[in-house]
């Protein structure tokens, strides 16, 4: 016969304002397996912890259930309460007669009618249940960081520094990221590089480190702790270990005139190429879509030149496979286009601003390259048109952010900062240069944050206009802003020589491609979805796999920084066992009586089930069966919504306690 | 237009935001405004501001409180409306005689009243100066598509 | 080809020399025009700026009419009329409460299926190839500012045609014909539409910053498809030139004069020698 304690907490008035709890322990205390029926005030509490360990052991219960909040407060805590009074922690069950009762409903009897019925049904359930044991995964103690700019970064000198071997892959041909292109940051007006290049080469040096650059993830097998990832490492042309980054090679290029992508098309780079001078490995590659060599068999110049013999034409991709337990993206972002083609109808380029055909309406990235010592006007502030020097400047805020109509929903966070400190560093270089910026709202919520917008108002007298440019036409060689003060209630126009657009925080091309890869959820902006945004911003529902940087969502570097460091922090807590241990409530397959139909391989959206032959003796196939991976199995039961033959049941919530609690009720 | 309003359309907007119709109703802005559309097809939230002009306008005119110094506009629209009423389809000469007319029994503006009168020989002269309009045919029907859409 | 014809009040009235231009030219491409039978007024700004309802009501009776009379396509070569019986279509067959509310009230049973077209749009399915393969006349020395106005394009939600801020449906059309058209920077600023009467300051500074852009980048005409449009920038050209002390010698076409030219068709039979402003 069981021996069921039922546990009613009346969590002060919470439920017992609209749960009689005394009558439904009493109703309860009667139905047949039920030993004893308790009310308590706050269960969750200390003594209420330590009355269900005493009725554990006094009245030898076999299973428990606890009538109170929902079980995703406090299932863990009496749980772990049963544990340690020596009952197996899977023989608890939760009836939730807060959240689903007592909060939901008015009338009093009705309610209390209800929750009898609730705890009614979990004792069907929990007379059932079987004890059950947290499987047991081995966990490779490497970690894989995808993504090399300062999130990245952070995250990997982390690890590696709590003594992990970390695998960092980045698609570009060096790390560093949107920081490296940055000319200074608020609000310190640091110089970018100055504090980013010190960590990259770091990490460029570490012996708990291998980067793999110009390099990009191919596919991903495995689960938590056990991950096997390939990645592609592009063609370079050059091999980095034979060359010294002389230089001779880019010297004699021919091809020049090719758009920097780390300038973003502010200058031009030859088809081989360092992106910056500072870049980790500062070893070039070769765009084979701009070398002659590549695309017509001529030239070959630097061939000739290359010393160490470093060069070769007949580079090919290569694909390498890296085994890990741990996953930390951090791809970052890119900036919205105002050009006309846009990749999905929900955008629209901004047609009021020209659609990106002025050639001196530039983003805020192309600024930082502009104004950059390191940049290709050499940190003069020239107009892309002519060269000439600016005198009137106009930045406008919320370009695609904020805007349903033709833009994203959301804020970008950073530009109100940025655009203030582009004022800044604009009136720093030219002293008799004005600057206008059109905002809607100020967003400065940081440390020193809004001090410093006062500062660009007050001290680099930055004219701020509340209201939005509405068009901006070419007339002249200078471009008309006619925009609005609401403030003053006035139109405002301004014949500017440059404007400077605050275009909308996006996340990084091919970003949903690799979550998929990844089994990681993704919002519609594209942004990767944390498992809980208050409690758990870094880590995401695929077991093993954390978020950080702006690929989760806009965010300024030292949040980045932070986020890495979080997400660097659950890795080595992963790290710390030698075993990680997930919920058994995953699916399992009655190998006997499976049809071998595969239906339930073929639906589960975690590839978790795998086929299986069950073999003799003497190696003679016997049957075919489905097989669940317990370690990649999310207990979600697709599978057994599909399986025809019944096979498949889900520890936890078998078929068995599904119908017997809704018999229960009847 | 917004150069020549005394209240901006984002200040009539937060206005009704405000339930203050009854004083974005009384704007010049609301009789100044040309129906362009170009603020609803920029607005970032899909307001329709134009609209929402129109909607004042014609509560301006059902309060009896649209803006004095733009009663000519008033004035204009109202003859138009009462001009298809009667005919089905526009009858320019009349218009124009109805509205200079009634615009100088309100303004006594005799430079006004004839001002455009020069026009009407160049007018003649290329075929563009009708006496008479056009009527539709079955104009009882326009009269009860009127009563009906302005009594509800 | 047999296409629908709702000419709107204009058309029959002061701006005549746009329809005549429009069936001059429409004729030469083998486009019979059927004219809705008992049309009316489609409410214009009246309509809309003093009862909701009527601005509905009274383009719905139109599109009642249209199906009756079995039109699946119906040209509207007025900007005002053909955004504002769009505008009822879509909201009749949108709504099925305000389509059952409009038919009472207008009478007859209105759907909204008629598909209502611009003059650029039938220019675009009669096909740019055959334009350019009729073509009679050189247009080359014609650098027309093609001048959009308000409501070829807006509200964009509704109309779907061309890009709002930077058309070039109409430039299109006259580069197949010949022409050179300008870019420049006042192809959808409004003209000051119908305050012509009681506004006048509104439409000559309004339609004066038009024609000053469209010199100052090189046009040696303005086109129109709007007859609003046309009057301000053409009848009201003189008007202009006193009260800025200025010249702009600028003829204003309409979309029809230039294509029935290349065409072959003279100055007489598209009346545009009906204009205000001529060629000097």
């Amino acid at each position: 016969m069981a021996r069921i304690g039922v546990f009613i907490c009346w969590c002060g008035e919470n439920i017992a304002r609209n749960v009689d709890v005394e009558k439904v322990a009493e109703e309860v205390g009667t139905l047949p397996g039920v030993r004893c029926s308790v009310t308590y005030k706050y269960l969750c509490s200390d003594p209420g912890q330590a009355l269900i360990r005493e009725k554990i052991v006094d009245e030898r219960l076999d299973g428990v259930v606890v009538a109170s909040c929902s079980p995703h407060m406090h299932l863990k805590t009496f749980r772990t309460a049963a544990q340690n009074a020596g009952l197996n922690a899977y023989l608890v069950e939760m009836a939730n007669v807060r959240e689903h009762c007592s909060w939901v409903h008015e009338d009093r009897d009705k309610a209390t009618v209800k929750a009898i019925d609730l705890v009614r049904m979990a004792v069907a359930k929990v007379l059932r249940s079987h004890a059950l044991e947290p499987i047991r995964v081995p966990v490779t103690k490497r970690a894989m960081v995808i993504g090399g700019g300062v999130a990245g970064i952070q995250a990997a000198l982390d690890i590696a520094d709590a003594g992990y071997h970390v695998v960092l892959v980045e698609r570009d041909p060096s790390i560093g990221g949107k920081m490296a292109g940055l000319s200074e940051t608020f609000p310190t007006l640091d110089c970018s590089q100055c504090i980013l290049t010190p960590r990259m080469v770091e990490v460029g040096q570490h012996a708990n480190i291998t980067l793999h650059t110009y390099s990009e993830v191919e596919a991903v097998e495995g689960y938590l702790g056990n991950f096997k990832v390939s990645i592609r490492k592009k063609a370079r042309y050059v091999d980095i270990n034979k060359c010294n980054g002389c230089g001779e090679c880019w010297n004699v290029c021919p091809s020049k005139k090719n758009l920097s992508e780390f300038d973003f098309n502010m200058g031009m780079r030859k088809a081989i190429y360092v992106p910056f001078p500072q870049a980790v490995p500062a070893r070039p590659v070769i765009d084979n879509d701009a070398c002659i060599k590549l695309t017509k068999g001529k030239c070959g110049l630097c061939e000739k030149k290359c010393q160490p013999g470093a060069i070769n034409f007949d580079d090919k991709d290569e694909l390498v496979t890296e085994e890990v337990g741990a996953v930390v993206i951090a791809t970052g972002y890119k900036p919205y286009d105002i050009g006309k083609e846009q990749e999905n109808a929900q955008l629209s380029g901004y047609g009021e601003y020209g659609y990106d055909e002025h050639k001196d309406v530039i983003d805020s990235l192309q600024f930082e390259r502009i104004v950059s010592a390191s940049g290709p006007t050499g940190g003069q502030i020239q107009r892309p048109s002519d060269g000439g020097e600016p005198k009137t400047v106009v930045f406008i805020s919320c370009v695609g952010s904020r805007d349903d109509a033709k833009g994203l929903s959301y804020c970008s966070k950073i530009c109100c900062m940025y655009t203030a400190k582009h004022a800044m560093l604009y009136k720093h270089k030219v002293h008799d240069g004005v600057a206008h910026v059109f905002y809607m709202d100020i967003r400065s919520g940081g440390k020193s944050y809004d001090e410093f917008v006062r500062r660009a108002i007050e001290q680099d007298e930055a004219q701020y206009h509340r209201g939005r440019v509405s068009k901006i036409t070419g007339e002249n060689g200078k471009l008309i802003v006619r925009g609005v003060d609401t403030l003053a209630g006035e139109p405002v126009t301004i014949e500017a020589d440059l404007v400077v657009l605050a275009t909308a925080m996006r996340p990084a091309d091919g970003v949903r491609d690799l979550a998929r890869k990844l089994n990681v959820g993704y919002d519609e902006f594209g942004f990767l979805s944390e498992s809980h945004p208050k409690l758990r911003p870094v880590e995401t529902n695929a077991a093993g796999v954390f978020v950080c940087g702006a690929c989760q969502g806009p965010k300024d570097i030292p949040e980045a920084v932070a986020q890495a460091s979080a997400a660097a922090a659950k890795v080595q807590v992963m790290f710390s066992r030698d075993e990680l241990a997930r919920e058994p409530e995953v699916a399992r397959v009655d190998e006997q009586i499976c049809a071998a139909c595969f239906t339930c391989v073929r639906t589960c959206p975690y590839t978790a089930i795998e086929e299986a032959e069950i073999r003799d003796r003497n190696d003679k196939l016997v049957k075919r069966t489905a097989r669940v991976n317990p370690g990649l199995c999310m207990g979600c039961g697709t599978c057994l919504a599909v399986c025809p033959s019944k096979s498949i049941d889900l520890e936890g919530f078998t078929e068995q306690q599904v119908y017997a609690e809704v018999e229960s009720l009847v | 237009m917004a150069e020549y309003m005394d209240v901006l359309p984002n200040q009539l907007i937060r206005l009704v935001q405000l339930d203050r119709a009854d004083k974005a109703m009384k704007a010049d802005a609301v009789w100044q405004c040309v129906s362009c559309l170009t603020c609803s097809t920029r607005c970032p939230k899909s307001v329709d501001c134009a609209g929402v002009i129109d909607a004042l306008r014609q509560l301006s005119v059902e309060y009896e409180v649209a803006s004095p110094r733009q009663r000519r506009t008033v004035l204009f629209q109202k003859a138009f409306l009462q001009n298809i009423r009667r005919h089905g389809r526009l009858n320019e000469l009349e218009l124009i005689a109805v509205f200079k007319t009634r615009s100088f029994i309100k303004d006594l503006d005799i430079p006004f009243l004839f001002k455009d009168s020069m026009l009407a020989p160049k007018m003649i002269k290329r075929r563009k100066f009708h006496l008479t309009g056009e009527s539709v045919e079955d104009r009882g029907v326009v009269d009860r598509i009127f009563e009906r859409c302005m009594s509800a | 080809m047999e296409i629908g014809y709702y000419p709107g009040c204009a058309l029959h009235g002061s701006s005549n020399d746009y329809e005549m231009s429009v069936r001059a030219c429409l004729n030469v491409l083998d486009v019979q025009l059927r004219e809705l039978d008992e049309w009316i007024c489609c409410g214009a700004t009246a309509a809309h700026a003093l009862n909701r309802k009527l601005a509905l009501a009274l383009p719905a009776r139109n599109l009642a009419l249209a199906e009756r009379n079995g039109m699946a396509e119906m040209l509207s070569p007025c900007p005002m009329c053909s955004m504002e019986l769009i505008k009822a279509g879509q909201a009749v067959s949108q709504d099925a409460e305000l389509r059952g509310e409009l038919s009472e009230i207008v009478e007859l049973e209105v759907h909204g299926s008629t598909s209502v077209l611009n003059l650029i749009q039938v220019f675009q399915k009669i096909g740019l190839d055959l334009l350019g393969k009729l073509g009679a006349r050189s247009l080359e020395d014609f650098k027309p500012a093609c001048y959009y106005g308000c409501l070829l394009t807006r509200p964009p939600e509704t109309l779907r045609f061309d890009d709002c801020e930077q058309p070039n449906s109409m430039e299109t059309i006259l580069r197949a014909v010949g022409a050179e058209p300008v870019d420049w920077n006042y192809k959808t600023e409004c003209c000051g539409a119908g305050m012509t009467m009681a506004n006048e300051d509104t439409v000559l500074e309004l339609s004066h910053r038009i024609l000053t852009n469209a010199a100052a980048h090189g046009a040696n005409c303005v086109v129109v498809a709007c007859p609003m449009c046309h009057v301000n920038l053409d009848m009201k050209q003189a008007d202009i030139e006193r009260r800025y002390r200025v010249r702009h010698d600028m003829v204003v076409y309409y979309l029809s004069d230039l294509v029935g030219l290349a065409l072959g068709l003279d100055e007489h039979s598209l009346g545009v020698d009906r204009h205000f402003v001529v060629k000097q």
